[in-house]
């Protein structure tokens, strides 16, 4: 069988902040009444964190539940992990009306850290970066230059950013460019 | 700038939203069969100076469709609601 690689090979840049794209990670889509127990059981069986509230990034140990929207979570997992967990989370849902997809092989997912990832995001994005606009654990779903993406802070020295694989060598542009060492704001 | 206030996101740039549609407008009845509220509905649009009834769908957000008030002059948001809310 084929050896999954993520798009960018797990480029790595550094500058005003070690850039990584890492990967391949397991993430799978699920959408439905985010209030159901079942569905929550299914999110929260497998990753073994709590379900998120709105807004929020729930992880832990490499696994986690992102909020997305009203009706959709992303669910973090080993990229080896998915088809079993998929199979777990659809057994869980029989019955119920819920959607879950693997979205691992349409993404592509990288680390930023050091001092300065609030504004290497900022840069980029049209979000609020500061510490009141985007507290720790909460997930920002936005825009960074002409593309979708999605990221959150784990601690204020390391971010994570997920987006489409298809756009991953646009974005790790981006980023190159916004850590470009001679390119320090010191706005945060 | 244009600055949206989404209910779930909160305070956002206007280049994360896509505008839907004028929310002014409702549908008659399926049942109508005059020709004149069929045609409102489809094609006729008040143009107005000021503050207007829109939709607009938070694309590269959360992904919900909102309803909101802005003023055609200024450029002013008003009030901002989901567009689930609104119709309930
Ligand atoms: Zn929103």
């Amino acid at each position: 069988m084929s050896e999954p690689v993520s798009p960018l090979m797990n480029a790595r840049y550094e500058g005003l902040v070690t850039i990584e794209e890492i990967g391949p990670m397991g993430m799978i889509t699920l959408r439905g009444d985010l209030a159901a127990t079942d569905l929550r059981r299914a999110a929260t069986a497998p990753t073994g964190v709590e379900m998120p509230q709105m807004r929020e990034a729930s992880t832990a140990d490499g696994k986690g539940i992102l909020w997305m929207s009203p009706d959709e979570v992303l669910v973090l997992c080993a990229y080896a992990d998915v088809p079993g967990t998929v199979q777990s989370m659809t057994d869980a849902l029989v019955g119920t009306h819920a959607l879950v997809a693997n979205v691992s092989d349409a993404r592509a997912v990288f680390r930023l850290t050091g001092a300065n990832v609030r504004e290497v995001l900022a840069k980029l994005s049209p979000a609020d970066l500061s510490p009141e606009g985007l507290p720790l654990g909460e997930v920002k779903r936005t825009r960074m230059a002409q593309v979708p993406a999605a990221f959150w802070l784990e601690s204020e020295e390391e971010a994570t950013v997920i987006c489409f694989r298809s756009v991953a060598d646009y974005v790790m542009g981006l980023l190159k460019t916004a850590a470009h060492p001679a390119s320090a704001v010191g706005f945060f | 700038m244009i600055r949206i206030n989404c209910p779930i996101c909160g305070l956002r740039s206007e280049t994360e939203f896509t505008y839907g549609e004028d929310a002014s407008v409702t549908r008659p009845a399926m049942d109508e069969s005059a020709a004149q509220p069929w045609l409102d509905y489809v094609f006729n649009r008040d143009n107005p100076r000021g503050w207007h009834r829109e939709y607009w769908h938070h694309a590269q957000g959360c992904r919900q469709w909102l309803v909101l008030e802005r003023n055609t002059l200024t450029h002013e948001i008003g009030t901002c609601r989901l567009a689930r809310e609104d119709a309930a």
